[in-house]
């Protein structure tokens, strides 16, 4: 009986690690078809140089296959785009526009929340090594980045969500210095 | 020989040995230099030193093609490794400069007296306070990161200042660190080179040097797929010298064709090879005078006028042709030449005379393209008219065979008289040409200088797309800042700056270039140095500032060190921007030619509208005082010289006409006589104008110098026919009226074959002296006094 429970238990614990696969792949299934997202966001930067952490407040919307707009409302009026490859800040009335591999320290942000949020396992994992926890319904990513350059600035990146909803964004830096994003669904408009 | 004879002989050997060696030794040029005037307004002169030293003229835009990303890549880096030492380029990049750490560290080292954001507010508690909050805020952003590594030294984000201020508009797209086009399937090169951009020379030698490296790269690529690259070049200087080779070429070419169709000609009516080759002497003396007279003059031979060159056969074969059929007495050989001399010379030389008269109105032009075709017409004509009188007979007595033409002559006299009411048909074409002259009035000439542009549409649309690529539109409005010195340029280019940063915060124009950001002036490199307060002050005034934001204070001290390094460090001079791709940059904006300083403030037309407001521009500028501020239109200003040009180029043909008029009047010793010899020249010229004009074409000066060549032509024709006949029963010479018609011939032939050509300058005046020539011959004929003698069918006495 014992050996039966711990069979019972052996085979569960292979099957929810199978599971865990599979619900990876279930995930991304089910963001490649979710489409639009529209979330807003509280953002919080911790750093040594910092008394307290920086706090900043937007929107995140993401429009398949590739475009990401990160709409940032305070402290100051800010948008920045994410277009396949180019990106385009717009700040008061300026206008910028850059190639996005010109950029370094944008692209742990874009590789890590545009893939996810388009369902792109294989660009998750051409970028970072992927871990993934928990299940559908309440999940946990961690990111390492690959690229050794990008891995001296970056430590990992932790996303977790629920279903195809995503909750928080951690971002660790390898200094210490880190910012955490929380997101909720828009109020439909 | 006569001893004379010799001497004219040797005289002209000599002479020619003489011009040989001129036309060897000179210079050719095929720029825009001779689109410049020669005595240019203060604003003229602005947009010489533009087009021709200018930055923008200085410019070559590379793109390589074909193969895959990689191959492009390294033949790319080859490229600029190669030539980033040669000495014929200024600078040469195949990617964005700005991530270059030397420059990076030149802008950072001196950020507080490069960033426009610093003054003495800047670092007041208040002005601290604000300024950190700023940079705080921006290290909330997305490019946050880049931001905290510069935190603890440049709080008040200066460098973020400088890199905004310098990166404006849209980047070219990298890939691999190197600009590529939009589609990533060009990678760019731009390169500056040190030759100016009339220096047609330097650019050629630049031109083959890029070249040069692109062959060397290509063959250390060991696939075959590399023999599918290909290096495209652009540019002004890349135009020039394509246009003076095409015209080289096009000459060349349409020369060998356009003589062996007259000489063709020439050996069916002479019958002599010898003849021909003789026969051509006076054309080849004449264009060898023309060239070697205008590097002479003028320094410099212009593409233009070497196009120019080819026509002057036309012109200049017809004397000889003259000569050979009218001084043709195969009986009597010694009375033919002594006839022709006394008959027929003095109107060859009237007609010659006539010419000059038209082409001398030439010389007096600002334009020096158009002055050097009037010198090289009438030096060629002179030198033509005069080795016809003098060598030729010398060469060859008119005993060679030359064909009996007279009944040539005859028949045309014939076929001429049949037609009916002669006069009242030259009257209906005036009419004709007037009211289509009349109907197109308002659009006869063409007043865009574009429409003498050598560079084909296909070259612009190249030349545009590879611009758009880089982010680098052509400049159209430029802010020209002069002064005396390089500090004064610097200082003015500061004050206009102020001016247009308004008008860029007021969304009137995107932004502009300017050099004072490379490197600020003296002055006001100081007044930012003094602006920082000393290391105890700012101290304690950091620590108010920072008392309520988030930062800590205490990591901010090497913010203090830098300030304290930047309160006493030196003045920065030109020599510090040396190993940056910055000096590139700010030599650029920088002209220099003896005591004349020019800084050079390029504007970028606010998206959308795309045109800039120049009367406002300068009413702004003239508000805030920028005295040393001028506002460049570079199109408008191009086309109004243009205009001026063919305005003043009209004048002077007119007032060529009113000298050939006089001309003709004194010669002739009657104004009603020199009336009919102008009368079918004014036909003709009317006739071929209104001919352009109706196959909507509009006219340029090239069409205006084409018109003064039917004068030039046809005025031998007009003379010819109003000649009073040396027997009055005899009419006109059924001798002359060959010659006339075989003169004719030539000159269709020639120009004919000029409208074909892809060369503007010779399309145009083909297009125009073709046509005009036959014009001047029908309506010579048809308005001669002297053909409707019914006597003139009476068989020829020496035809008998």
């Amino acid at each position: 009986m014992r050996i039966l429970a711990l069979l019972c238990a052996l085979t569960l614990l292979s099957t929810s690690a199978a599971g865990e696969t599979d619900d990876f792949n279930r995930l991304m299934e089910l963001l490649k078809t979710r489409g639009r997202a529209h979330s807003e966001y509280i953002e919080q930067h911790f750093s040594s140089l910092l008394k307290r952490p920086l706090e900043s407040r937007g929107e995140l919307i993401y429009e398949p296959p590739d475009r990401l707009e990160k709409r940032t409302i305070e402290p100051r009026v800010e948008s920045l785009v994410v277009d396949g490859d180019q990106i385009v800040v717009q700040r008061g009335r300026r206008r910028h526009q850059w190639n996005l591999q010109d950029y370094p320290p944008i692209e742990p942000f874009v590789a890590s929340i545009r893939a996810t949020l388009a369902g792109d396992r294989a660009g998750l994992e051409r970028v970072f090594h992927v871990e993934f926890a928990g299940s559908l319904a309440r999940w946990t990513m961690v990111l390492r980045p690959l690229d050794a350059a990008l891995a001296k600035s970056v430590a990992e990146i932790q996303i977790d969500g629920a279903r195809d909803t995503l909750l928080h964004i951690e971002i660790k830096q390898t200094d210490g210095d880190r910012s955490l994003m929380t997101l909720r669904a828009a109020a439909p408009p | 020989m006569t001893r004379r004879g010799a001497a004219a002989v040797a005289l002209w050997l000599m002479l020619s040995m003489l011009a040989a060696l001129v036309v060897i030794r000179a210079r050719y040029v095929a720029d825009m230099s001779a689109f410049l005037p020669t005595h240019p307004t203060a604003l003229q002169q602005l947009l010489v030193d533009q087009l021709r030293d200018g930055p923008a003229a200085r410019v070559i835009l590379g793109a390589i093609e074909g193969g895959d990303a990689s191959m492009r890549a390294r033949v790319s880096a080859a490229i600029t490794e190669r030539l980033r030492t040669a000495q014929q380029f200024e600078s040469i990049d195949n990617g964005p400069a700005l991530h270059a750490e030397r420059d990076l560290n030149f802008l950072f080292e001196h950020r507080y007296v490069l960033s426009g954001a610093v003054d003495a507010q800047r670092f007041s508690v208040e002005g601290l306070r604000t300024a950190i909050q700023q940079t705080l805020d921006e290290l909330a952003s997305p490019a946050g990161v880049l931001m905290k590594s510069l935190l603890p030294r440049d709080p008040t984000g200066e460098m973020l200042q400088i890199v905004d201020e310098l990166q404006r508009g849209t980047a070219p797209r990298t890939i691999d660190a190197l600009w590529s086009s939009r589609d990533g399937q060009r990678a760019l090169i731009v390169a500056m080179t040190r030759a100016a951009g009339s220096d047609t020379d330097g650019q050629e030698r630049a031109i083959g040097e890029i070249q040069r490296a692109f062959d060397l790269a290509l063959s250390s690529e060991s696939t075959a797929s590399a023999a599918t690259l290909r290096l495209r070049l652009t540019g002004p200087g890349v135009y020039a010298v394509r246009a003076r080779n095409q015209i080289k070429s096009a000459a060349v070419r349409l020369s060998v064709a356009s003589s062996a169709l007259v000489i063709a000609l020439l050996l069916v009516v002479y019958r002599s090879p010898a003849a021909v080759l003789l026969g051509l002497l006076p054309v080849a003396s004449g264009a060898l005078a023309g060239v070697a007279a205008v590097a002479l003059g003028f320094g410099a031979v212009h593409g233009v006028t070497l196009g120019f060159g080819v026509t002057l056969i036309g012109e200049s074969v017809d004397y000889s042709i003259y000569y050979f059929v009218q001084a043709h007495r195969p009986d009597e050989p010694a009375r033919g030449l002594l006839q022709w001399r006394r008959d027929f010379w003095p109107t060859v030389r009237l007609g010659m005379l006539t010419s000059v008269c038209g082409f001398a109105s030439l010389l007096a032009s600002g334009f020096p393209g158009l002055a050097q075709l009037g010198a090289y017409s009438i030096s060629g004509l002179i030198v033509a008219a005069l080795v016809t009188r003098f060598v030729l007979p010398q060469a060859v007595p008119p005993t060679v065979g030359v064909r009996h033409v007279a009944p040539l002559g005859v028949a045309i006299a014939r076929g001429l008289s049949r037609i009916p009411f002669p006069r009242l048909l030259a009257g209906a074409a005036l009419i004709a040409a007037t009211f289509v002259l009349y109907l197109h009035r308002d659009a006869l000439w063409s007043h865009e200088l574009s429409a003498l542009s050598p560079v084909s549409a296909a070259d612009q649309a190249f030349d545009a797309a590879l611009r758009a690529d880089l982010g680098a539109p052509d400049p159209r409005d430029l802010v020209v800042i002069s002064g005396t010195d390089l500090d004064s340029v610097l200082r003015g280019a500061e004050q206009a700056g102020a001016t247009l940063t308004r008008l860029v915060e007021a969304n009137r124009i995107d932004g502009f270039d300017s050099p004072a950001r490379f490197l600020p002036s003296r002055e006001a490199q100081e007044t930012r140095r003094r602006s920082l307060p000393d290391e105890a002050q700012l101290r304690s005034r950091l620590q108010l500032a920072t008392a309520d934001l988030p930062i800590k204070a205490e990591r901010l001290e090497a913010f203090l060190a830098d300030a304290a390094a930047a309160r006493n460090a030196p003045v920065i001079t030109p020599a510090d921007l040396d190993g940056t791709s910055l000096k590139a940059s700010f030599s650029a904006l920088i002209l220099h030619e003896g005591p004349r300083w020019n800084a050079l403030l390029p504007l970028h037309p606010a998206s959308g509208t795309g045109d800039i407001e120049v009367a406002a521009l300068r009413d702004a500028l003239q508000r805030d005082h920028c005295e040393s501020a001028t506002v460049l239109d570079l199109k408008q200003e191009s086309n109004d010289l243009y205009s001026g040009y063919l305005s003043e180029a009209i004048r002077l043909s007119l007032g060529g006409l009113a000298a050939i008029s006089l001309l003709l009047a004194v010669a002739l010793r009657s104004a009603a006589r020199a009336a009919r010899v102008l009368a079918p020249l004014v036909v003709a010229v009317s006739c071929a104008a209104a001919l352009l004009a109706a196959a909507g074409i509009q006219l340029t000066i090239l069409h205006l110098v084409g018109l003064l060549l039917i004068v030039a032509v046809g005025s031998n024709y007009a003379l010819f026919f109003n000649r009073p006949p040396a027997d009055a029963a005899a009419g006109i010479d059924p001798l002359t009226i060959a010659a006339v018609a075989i003169a004719n011939l030539a000159t269709v032939i020639g120009f004919g074959l000029l409208s074909f050509s892809q060369v503007p300058v010779l399309e145009a005046l083909g297009m125009t002296v073709a046509p005009g020539a036959l014009f001047a011959l029908v309506f010579s004929a048809l308005l001669a006094p002297s053909l409707r003698e019914p006597r003139l069918r009476r068989p020829q006495p020496s035809n008998a």
